[in-house]
């Protein structure tokens, strides 16, 4: 009987049957959730008769016949490692330039804080359109096309303002007091946020980096455009060659899916606690 | 609370040194500018790097953005060099003709209802759905953490991941929802071939996408509300829709307006879901503003001034669509 008025919500008590109710929608949800992700494991694994096949069938004689094939016969290992490089930079240089102007602009009200700020949250709206042709223009012009660097700095506008704006909210959730007891001990501003306010923002620091990351990583418009000769592709251009106007080889995209998406589930499942806090961050707080 | 008298404090200061600043430049006085230097040149030293490269990255490709879509360059009149030989660039100043050309033709209305259709109805979807699980998710119940896990999946695939995986379920052959109607003995559907259900289709991925994030964030917000003011209104006689109302609704508002935003801005500009999965297909009909201007700069004889005129217009649009909600959203009281 304690037990029971000791929980918060002890008149709210559920039937059998809303519990069924409750179960069943999340188990329907669930299985909406994880289906095509399953299917795609289990089509991974089949031969070719077996991903050409219209019956309904889970298993036909599996095999990793197709990650074979992935791995060595197509450019695949090469694709990765170009997605590797470009998110891992975008994401060390976004993360670098970012982190003071998401401390200045958290603390100081500076003259042109409000612009400042502007400009960060317009910059993200801005859509692949608009600067994808002068961008183009410009790495054609400076020899950058099909180069990992020029893909980079074409990320960078995306990445930029928004580490500065997810870390802004970082800085938002780290109190005052503490600039504050740092300043009054004789520290510079620098000093302050090198030495006092980084070392707290840590998990904001690497949230912010695995959103970069995981933004690079998935970018397709540049990706194509920039990326066009066959071994400086990125991942996110290279898996269209696998499924073309007429014919599509599904067990080679299945088994290449598949290796994308595992490691980057495994380390997002791992974060994900974190993961929201700093884009809502400052407004949970409130 | 120590966040926000810390807050107060300074921005009284930055208020005052933001006054002495413009007062020095209007009286021309240099002690008062040289006082509002020495208060923040470390902050303007700390914003100095991104705003740097946000000029030299955005604000160089924008300006000459805006001039290209003054003009009628095309791939064919833009001048290169090929080897030795350089072609001179023959496109000309046309004015305000590509805006005109572009909000008069049809094309653009068509677009434009199709891409409001779609960013409202997956942002309804997604938050309606992620509220609806986040709150069954804020339940005493068993399992409770490995459904959370379950329901988090897709928003860890990457997006041009999902959108292949979908596109192979789509498949009017082979794919598995054929396979199912097969098994049911219903005839197969050509689920990317038709206008009407591709539609649906790429809204139902873009919906799967976007669900878990919208989940976990409203989780959280669920979870800062206090425990207390339900048993409050339950003592007092409210019923669950009340309490929802007058409580649940009301404590996630500060979530709420940031995650719809956020949600309306990455839909708006989805662009692998529709250029993955049906490639702007059957015709044109599933292309949205933004992968529209993407095929008409890069598709054919590039056309670089229309897209140009395209994007700028779409910004317009999501700079406008932006203003609205804060206004909206100051009039309720919040501060954004």
């Amino acid at each position: 009987m304690t037990a029971v008025q000791a929980r918060p919500r002890g008149r709210g008590e559920r039937g059998l049957g809303a519990s069924i109710a409750l179960h069943a929608t999340l188990i329907a949800a669930t299985l909406i959730s994880i289906f095509p992700v399953v299917w795609l494991v289990l089509t991974s694994l089949k031969p070719r008769e077996g991903w050409l096949s219209t019956e309904l069938e889970f298993f036909r004689s599996p095999s990793l016949d197709n990650y074979t094939r992935v791995i060595g016969e197509t450019d695949f290992p090469g694709w990765l490692l170009n997605s590797v490089l470009v998110a891992g930079l975008t994401m060390v240089l976004g993360v670098l330039l970012a982190a003071t102007t998401g401390y200045a602009i958290s603390r100081f009200r500076f003259a042109g804080h409000r612009a400042v700020l502007w400009l960060l949250l317009v910059t993200q709206m801005f859509p692949v359109a608009i600067l994808i042709v002068p961008l183009y223009n410009l790495m054609a012009g400076l020899g950058l096309l099909n180069q990992i660097p020029g893909l980079v700095i074409a990320y960078m506008t995306v990445a930029v303002p928004f580490c500065a704006w997810m870390m802004k909210g970082y800085f938002d959730t780290i109190p005052v007091e503490i600039d504050q007891a740092g300043m009054v001990d004789g520290l510079t501003p620098f000093g302050t946020f090198w030495r006092l306010v980084l070392p707290l923002a840590k998990p904001g620091l690497a949230v912010t980096a695995f959103y970069s990351f995981m933004t690079a990583w998935g970018e397709v418009a540049y990706a194509t455009v920039f990326m066009t000769a066959e071994e400086k592709r990125t991942l996110g251009a290279g898996l269209q060659q696998f499924i073309g106007q007429h014919w599509s080889d599904w067990g080679l995209l299945t088994a290449a899916a598949v290796l994308i998406a595992v490691p980057a589930s495994v380390v997002f499942l791992l974060v994900q606690r974190h993961l929201v806090t700093g884009l809502t961050a400052g407004a949970t707080k409130a | 609370m120590s966040i926000s008298t810390g807050r107060v404090s300074s921005t009284a200061r930055g208020r005052a040194a933001g006054d002495a600043h413009a007062r020095g430049h209007r009286r021309g006085e240099p002690g008062r500018v040289r006082r509002a230097i020495r208060a923040h040149w470390y902050a303007w030293a700390m914003v100095a790097p991104v705003v740097v490269v946000m000029c030299a990255l955005v604000g160089w490709p924008l300006a000459r953005g805006i001039f290209l879509s003054l003009t009628d360059a095309t791939e064919a009149n833009i001048g290169r060099t090929i080897g030795v030989n350089v072609i001179p660039a023959s496109y000309e100043f046309v004015g305000l003709e590509n805006y005109a050309g572009i909000l008069t033709s049809g094309v653009f209305w068509a677009k434009l209802t199709w891409t409001a259709v779609w960013t409202v109805a997956c942002v309804a979807l997604h938050y309606g759905l992620g509220l609806g699980l986040a709150m069954l998710l804020n339940r005493r119940l068993r399992f409770r953490s490995v459904y959370r896990v379950l329901l988090i999946l897709p928003w860890a695939i990457p997006a041009f991941v999902a959108a292949f995986i979908w596109r192979y379920l789509y498949n009017s052959d082979y794919g598995v929802f054929n396979a199912m109607l097969g098994a049911v003995g219903l005839g197969p559907v050509g689920w990317l071939d038709d206008p009407t259900t591709a539609r649906i289709a790429v809204i139902a991925v873009n919906v799967w996408l976007g669900v878990p994030f919208m989940m976990v964030a409203l989780l959280g917000g669920l979870q800062g509300i206090s425990r207390e003011l339900y048993e409050a209104a339950e003592v007092d006689g409210a019923g669950p829709g009340q309490r929802f109302r007058h409580i649940t609704l009301p404590g996630l508002r500060a979530v709420s307006s940031t995650v719809i935003l956020l949600g309306t801005i990455w839909t708006f500009n989805m662009f692998p879901v529709i250029f993955l999965v049906t490639g702007g297909g059957p015709g044109s009909e599933t292309e949205i503003l933004v992968t529209y201007a993407f095929r008409e700069a890069f598709t054919g004889v590039r056309n670089y001034s229309g897209s140009a005129a395209w994007g700028l217009i779409i910004l317009g649009l999501l700079v406008l669509l932006a203003l609205g909600y804060r206004r909206a959203l100051r009039r309720q009281g919040e501060v954004w």
